[in-house]
This record gives structure tokens, sequence and C-alpha cells, in this order.
């Protein structure tokens, strides 16, 4: 009797809602709320809002659409990132399908050669080709020194370059999308297709492609978006009829301070990347990209892509017997792995030719170097502002790795920890970094930041490259404590550990690995990270990526090069030891 | 004995193996081996697992290409066959159904790989489902069913094609206990329905002995001995066999002039007939054939040190004075010695079964 009126009276009295483990991920939630959210909701405000009266006014959308240079603009974005996401699909799909079936010992090794291209600064990347395409590049010089043409090629300041560069910098990540999900297709699937009298080609595309499928879109979608948000690439490896929106939006601020019509057009782009989202989770389910399993859709729409995949290998199955016959069994074995080195030494090949050009002796950047010397690393460590910004980078990507190791860090605690609807909806918001465009949430930031005081600031910086670095550091501590058995709690806790003892005396030394490298990552994140530099430091206090823009503006000149190196040399170190605590615990 | 094992005569070779052998380099998964399986016959391939039985199996049906050897189905040599036109049924240990499609079209599927006409394809399909007793479940995708409905399906899949062989790689290896026991009733009526010719690989010996015509007991990549389970179990020719297929006692020796074998524990007579060709030997005594009391000349001497009820029998379990275990059987009558009592345990000398 009494019982059951305190447990009534218990039911009845005030409680917090039951979120249970999910309050680890509150202090997360309220800072991506402030630093992410926020300011990227306000932007789509601002474009709404007559900047004189505050009152709501679509003028800025109509100017947009009044002009025909801004629809122009938008269409070449789209057409870019369209395309971008088409070649690096073709590219990175059977680079990713050869790496999937390498034995485990292998594959990680390979996998370097995706990673490392993946996580090399855009700038150092461009700059590469802009030495390989450029007028006196490495290919103009070779093609001319050999006789092959009279007259240098022209291969930069055009849309063959954006799209190489484009393409470049976007393979790593359509594979490295795709590879989980490949990863989780049951091999045996297509021997059983093939025992049940598939040809190869059928138990490809009826079984093992349609399974990757998510994959490919998922891969799809993260290269579109972040091709919609690039200007790096169009703005050296482009002409003026390859301007893209980011481009546009940074002249608005940085040139015409015009910023409510910059936030229109980062509203734009945030409104197409919000809509591919939608689009994608209406088809895939958004799960897939973080590796879960796909929705299987029902209906007409099935079995016509089934009807369709059907056809495709009937056609690829002739295709298959056509070149057997023509290469013979062993030679149409080499096909795929021939691919795969040619695409890895695409992807590899051009950042590796800036090394030789950073000891160069002469003033120019020509290849091959005429003499080797030192000169440009003297230049780089003499000069107090490339000291100071690479200082700067330094500090500033040790502080972002702290702070966004421990956000991610409790926030994978409390999502693994938890099993109610709540968890997926949190996992999505701090994914969200990843798929909004970074160039809007550095504008959101910036104005932001323009009220709080915090523009030229190093906390500024700090706080902008945390955002950036949460999905980095929630995906790689999350996938560790996927794999970690919850069960040692359990033991800890009924040998007598408290949470906080369970927490550092089991948990933490068991998942340092992955700790370490969620840290290594998100150094890495904000080490790269121009976007937001641009925006958020100003004057003399720049990071190494923001001086080597300000000098790629300028001119081109060896200096860069031994920057690049720098970079590209610190970024590969800290990537190879993330790698082997990841995989070694 | 022979290297090629007739399947006993009264039925036509439906596949035939020969020589067959796989090299991964400087490892040998599988040693040159050969057997015959005859038509609607069903045969086991056991062993511990690194035996070989799936590499024989996967040879069978060439998802693995042979260093050496030949796979004769029907006759017909098919050692260069690829996978997909050997017309060969595979059911997997996880069972591999497509995820993507439903339990009505996984089990189409091999019916459309062969281009079979619609009206057919469903007609077939929905015969399969009764025949696994599945045919509420046609619209659902493998996700939605359990462990023993999927491995259900995956019976109905490879059955409905109506393969010349069906290969099954330890099918049940993923169901608990009773839900193994109910399946393997199953496949034995599957298989006796049907007629068809089943290679089937398991390590569970009472699976093996349960189900099959014939086992191939295999062991370190090679055939150890082929025969009926009554022929292995009751006249294992090698200690190996006598130790997996059943409780054995063994007790090793050297053969002497007069007919007994010399071991650790005492000189014991031979069964008549018996011969070691190089001297070496071991006696293997079942538990059941294993009294208390002393037989002449055949008999152990012991302390009880573990009594396990077992409902229809009681089993005892025997320090040997070296310290080697000893394993009888009483039935339900007899009387049980105490723990830590001294007992003589003897048996009928042709009860034994002298294995090299």
């Amino acid at each position: 009797m009494s019982g059951a009126v305190a447990a009534r009276q218990h039911r009845t009295g005030w409680r917090l809602p039951r979120l249970g483990p999910l309050w680890l991920a509150l202090p997360g939630v309220i800072f991506l709320g402030i630093f992410f959210a926020y300011p990227v909701a306000q932007l789509l405000g601002l474009s709404l809002v007559d900047p004189a009266t505050g009152a709501f006014s679509t003028a800025t959308y109509q100017r947009i659409a009044g002009t025909d240079v801004y629809l122009r603009v938008l269409g070449i974005t789209f057409r870019i990132a369209g395309y971008t996401a088409l070649y690096s699909l073709l590219i990175g799909y059977p680079l990713a399908y050869w790496l999937a079936r390498l034995p485990d010992i292998f594959r990680g090794r390979m996998l370097l050669f995706v990673m490392v291209p993946f996580w090399t600064s855009y700038l150092v990347k461009t700059f590469a080709w802009m030495i390989v395409l450029g007028r006196s590049g490495i290919i103009n010089a070779l093609a001319t020194g050999s006789g092959i043409v009279d007259q240098p090629l022209a291969l930069l300041h055009n849309e063959f370059g954006v799209m190489v560069g484009m393409v470049h910098a976007m393979v790593p990540l359509a594979v490295m999308t795709l590879l989980p999900v490949m990863g989780g297709i049951d091999r045996r699937l297509v021997q059983a297709a093939q025992t049940l009298g598939a040809s190869p080609a059928h138990a490809f595309w009826l079984v093992y492609f349609k399974l990757s499928l998510p994959g490919v879109a998922a891969a799809g979608l993260l290269v579109f978006i972040s091709s919609l948000g690039f200007f790096i690439v169009p703005a050296f490896l482009g002409g003026r009829r390859e301007t893209m929106l980011a481009q546009l939006i940074i002249t608005q601020i940085q040139e015409l301070l015009n910023w409510p019509f910059a936030g229109a057009l980062a509203a734009m782009m945030l409104a197409t990347a919000l809509i591919s989202c939608w689009l994608y989770d209406r088809l895939f389910g958004l799960s897939t990209i973080a590796g879960g399993s796909a929705q299987v859709s029902t209906g007409r729409i099935r079995d016509l892509g089934l009807v369709i995949l059907g056809w495709i290998a009937a056609l690829a199955g002739k295709l298959a017997a056509l070149t057997r016959m023509v290469l013979g069994k062993r030679g149409s074995g080499l096909i795929l792995p021939l691919f795969a080195w040619v695409t890895i030494a695409f992807l590899v090949v051009p950042t590796l030719l800036v090394i030789p050009l950073a000891f160069t002796s002469s003033q120019f950047l020509e290849f091959p170097p005429p003499g080797y010397s030192l000169t440009w690393f003297e230049t780089y460590f003499a000069s107090p502002l490339w000291i100071q910004a690479t200082i700067r980078s330094f500090l500033v990507a040790f502080a972002t790795a702290i702070a966004a190791t421990t956000v991610g860090g409790f926030t994978a605690l409390a999502l693994a920890n938890s099993r109610t609807r709540w968890g997926g909806l949190i996992f999505a918001f701090f994914l969200a970094p990843m798929i909004v465009p970074r160039i809007v949430i550095a504008v959101g930031l910036f104005y932001l930041f323009a009220r709080m005081g915090l523009i030229a600031t190093d906390l500024g910086l700090i706080i902008g490259h945390t955002v950036l670095a949460i999905p980095f550091t929630l995906v790689t501590i999350a996938a560790v404590l996927k794999s970690y058995d919850q069960r040692l709690d359990q033991a800890a806790a009924t040998l007598g550990a408290n949470r906080l003892r369970t927490l550092v005396g089991v948990t933490i030394p068991l998942v340092k690995g992955g700790l370490v490298a969620a840290f290594l990552f998100a150094f890495i994140t904000s080490f790269d990270e121009l976007t937001i530099a641009i925006f958020v430091s100003g004057g003399i206090k720049t990071t190494l990526p923001k001086q080597m823009w300000d000098d790629m503006i300028l001119q081109l000149n060896p200096t860069l090069a031994a920057v690049s190196v720098v970079v590209f040399v610190v970024v590969t170190v800290m990537l190879v030891t993330a790698e082997r605590f990841r995989r070694a615990p | 004995m022979v290297a090629i094992q007739p399947h006993g005569g009264e039925r036509p070779s439906k596949l035939v193996v020969e020589g067959l052998c796989k090299r991964y380099g400087a490892t040998t998964a599988l040693e040159a081996s050969s057997l015959s399986v005859g038509e609607g016959e069903f045969l086991t391939l056991l062993g511990p697992s690194g035996s070989g039985k799936t590499t024989l199996l996967q040879l069978i049906c060439g998802l693995v290409e042979a260093s050496e050897g030949r796979v004769i189905i029907d006759g017909r040599d098919q050692s260069r066959t690829p996978v997909h036109q050997r017309d060969i049924g595979l059911v997997f240990q996880h069972y591999a159904l497509f995820p993507h499609l439903t339990v009505a079209e996984n089990i189409a599927f091999p019916l459309k790989m062969r281009g079979r006409a619609a009206a057919d394809i469903a007609r077939r399909v929905t015969d399969a489902l009764e025949m696994v007793h599945l045919g509420h479940l046609a619209q659902r995708f493998p996700r939605e069913l359990s462990g023993g409905q999927q491995q259900r399906v995956a019976l109905a899949r490879c059955f409905v094609y109506q393969p010349s062989i069906i290969l099954m790689d330890e099918p049940l290896g993923a169901l608990d206990k009773k839900l193994r026991e109910h399946m393997q009733i199953e496949i034995k009526r599957l298989h006796r329905e049907s007629g068809a010719t089943i290679v089937y690989v398991t390590h569970d010996q009472e699976e093996a002995l349960a189900l099959s015509d014939r086992i191939c007991l295999m062991n370190h990549a090679r055939i150890e001995q082929l025969g009926t389970p009554r022929e292995i179990y009751e006249r294992p020719r090698t200690a190996f066999a006598a130790d997996f297929i059943g409780i054995s006692n063994i007790f090793r020796g050297t053969a002497t002039a007069n007919g007994s074998l010399e071991t650790a524990h005492g000189l014991f007579a031979l069964p008549d007939g018996a011969r070691c060709d190089d001297g070496k030997g071991a006696l293997v005594i079942r538990p059941e054939h294993l009294h208390l009391g002393t037989e002449a000349g055949n008999s152990v001497a012991g302390t009880v040190s573990e009594i396990v009820y077992a409902g229809s029998e009681t089993r005892i379990i025997a320090r040997l004075d070296d310290g080697a275990a000893l394993v009888l059987r009483l039935g339900p009558g007899e009387t049980v010695p105490g723990l830590d009592e001294r007992i003589v345990a003897g048996w009928q000398r042709d009860k034994a079964v002298l294995v090299s």
C-alpha cells in the first residue's frame, strides 16, 4: 500500500525528461547550437531582411533573380559540382571496389594512398596542379620539350583545369564514403549468386552493385555538397567563366562589404545542400552516410531499378565476354588493378612533384629544377610572417583538437550508451557541420563573431575550427566505442568501480587509440583550414593556410613550394600516426 | 585399402572427384583426394576446422580453382567450368540470402538466371515455399525472418532449380541446438522427397551420424576414412577416427608376437584377425563395451574420479594409475560405484578394435 503511494508520488513528481546518458551530449549540443545552428539560421534570416529598416524583404533575392550574372554563376556552380560528383564516382568506385577486395593487411597500407590525398590541404593540392598544368608547367615542359606539341597547351584557367583539380580533390572523399558500405557487403553473396547460376557480370550488378548503391548515393551527395562550396580550386585553376558561388560570397564580403547579399547567396547554397540531403534521405536514409544499414525501398521504383540493373548486367556480361576474347583471362583480370594504380598515381603524384620544387636553386618554379638548394626553406624560416603564421596554426590546431576531441568523445559516449530515438537525431546534428558547405558556416560565424568581437582573435579561429572538427572526432570515437565491449564497464561496476573510475580506469585506456586518432584528425582539420581563416583571422593574425592563400593570389614563388612541403609533411606524419593508433589501440 | 572408395555399387556415380588437390604457396589446403558420390546419396564431409572439408566443397562447386585433379559430374569433366555454369547448389553457413530481395525473389533468382518463363518461375517458387512451409512469408525481406526461417529459405532457393548436386557448408552451424535438431529432420525429409544428391559439410559428429548415408572423415587436409556411419563408428581405422566419432578409450602400444598389444597399462589381447603391420597400434574400446569386473587379459584398474548421471545411462570417469582417463557407461540397472572407489574395468576381446 505505502509502496504504491510512494511509487505514484515518484511518478507525479517533477522530473527531467528521461535522456539518461544523453546528458553527456549536452555541452556539444549547446556549443553547436550557438556556433553552428544559430549563425547559419541567422544567415538565412538576414537574407530576408531589409538591412536599413529590419523589415521583411525579398529584395536581395529579387536582385539575384534579376541579374543574369548570379543565375549564371549558380548554374556554373551546379554544373561543376554535378560533374565533379559524377567523375569522382566513376573514378572512385573502381578504386574503392579494388581496395575493398584486398586482404585486410594490404588494404590498410593501400588506404594511405587515399587518406594522404584526402587530408592534404586543398591549397597544397591546388598549388601542385598549378605547377603541373601551368603554361610553363610540368606537362607543357615535357610536351614541348619532347616536341609533341609546339605551343603550350591551355590546361589552366579553364573548365578542364577546374575539373581536374576538383575531381582530384574529391575522389578521396568518394572512396572514403564508398569503402565502409562496400566493406559491409558480404562477399559470400556474390559467390552465392554465382552458384545459383549468375554470371560474374550478373552477380556483380544484381547483387554487389545494388547493395553498394547507398554508398554511391552517399558519396555522390557528399561530393556534390562539398563541391558547391569550393572556391580555392576555381580561383586558381579556373578562369572567369568558372567563377563559383563561394567566390562571389567572398568578394561580396571582403571587397564590397555587402553582407546581406552575401547572406542571400550563402542561403541559396545552403538551400541547395539541404534539398539534396532531403532527396537523399527520402531515397536512401541518412544513416547510411554513417555506415548504417540502408532502407529497402519498395514498390514500382524498386522493381524498375532491378529491371534496369538486369539490362546493365546483360550488357556488361557481353562486354566482359568481348574483353576476355581480346585480352584473354589474365589480361582482363589486370584491368581493375591497373585502373586502381593509375588512379592512385593521379591522386598522389602531383603533390609529390612539389617536393623537388621546394629544393630548387632557381628563382622560378621550373621543372625539373636546374639545381638544388635550401634557399627557400631558409626564406621561410627567416620570415617572421611565415613563422608567426605557422606557430599560430599549430597553437590553434592544438586547442581545436583538445576541444573537438572532448566534445566528440563525450557525445560518442552518450550515443553509445543511449537506446532512445534521440540518439539518431543528435548524431545527425553533430554530423551537420560536415554537410553544410564550409563557406556558409564561415559567413555565419563571421556575422556572429563581428558582434561578439571575436574577429581576428585566436579564440574565434579555435571555435570555428572546433565546429568543423567535431564530426570527424565523433565518427572516429563512435567507431571505436561501437567495437568496445560494454560488458567491460558492467564488469568494472560489479567489481565496485563508480562511473568516473570506470571511465578513467577501464573505458579510456581501452579506447585510447581512437581518442588519439580523433585528436590528430581534428588537428589536421584545423591545420589545413582556410575558409574560416579567411573570414575570421585578420591583419597580421593569419594562419599558415591563410598566408599561403594570400601569397598564391599575389604570385607563385618557390617559398610556397617549401611551405607546401612543410604542411604536407606535418599532415602526413600526423595522419600516419593517427592511422596507426586507430588500428592498434 | 584403395584410394577411391566405391559408393556401394547399386547407384550410378553422380560426382567423382579424382586426385583433387589445392595448395596456397607452401601450405596445402587439401592433399590429392578422391571419392565418388552416388545418385541420390547423402555424403557428409566431417572433420575438425582446418581439415580441408570446406576446401573440398569449394573445389567441387568451383568457387576455388583446383591446383590438380578433376571434378566429374554426371560423367562430364567440369574442372574448368566456371561456378555459374556447373549447375551445383550451395547452401551457405550464414545462408547468404540477398538482403535487397524478398523471400520470393531470392528463391526466383536461380530460375531467372536460367531464363525460365515467368509463369514457370511463379509456380516453382510457390511450390518451393510450400515445401519449406513458408508460403505466408513470400513477400518479406530476409532480415525480417528468424534464423531457422532464413535457413529454410536458403534451402528452398537451392532445391527450387533442382541442381544436379546440392552442397551444404555447415548450414546449421548458426542455429541453436533445438532448432538444429529440428532442421536436421527437415533436411532429411527434403533429401528423401527430392531424391537429390547431397554433399554436406559439418564438424558435428552427431549431425553427421544422424544424416548421412556415408561419412567422409577428414583430417590434416586429407581423407581419413570413408564409410557408412556404422562402419566408421564400429570399425574406425585410425585413432583419430575413433576419437573424433563417439567417445573412445584408446590404449597405444606395440604388438607382440603372440597376438597381444603391450601398452603402458599392461598386455592386452588383440581381437581375432587383427594385425598391425609396423608393430605400432592402438586398441579402441567404446565406453559401452567396458564393464565392471575383470576379463582375462583385458582389464585395467583405476579410481573413480567423476560420476555423470545422464538419465538413460550413467557415465563413470576413472583415473588410471598413470593419470590417463577412462570412460565407461553403465546401463540403468547396474550398480554404480562410489566416488574415489577403486574399480577394475574389463572388456570382451572382440569388442575392442585395433587401429593404426
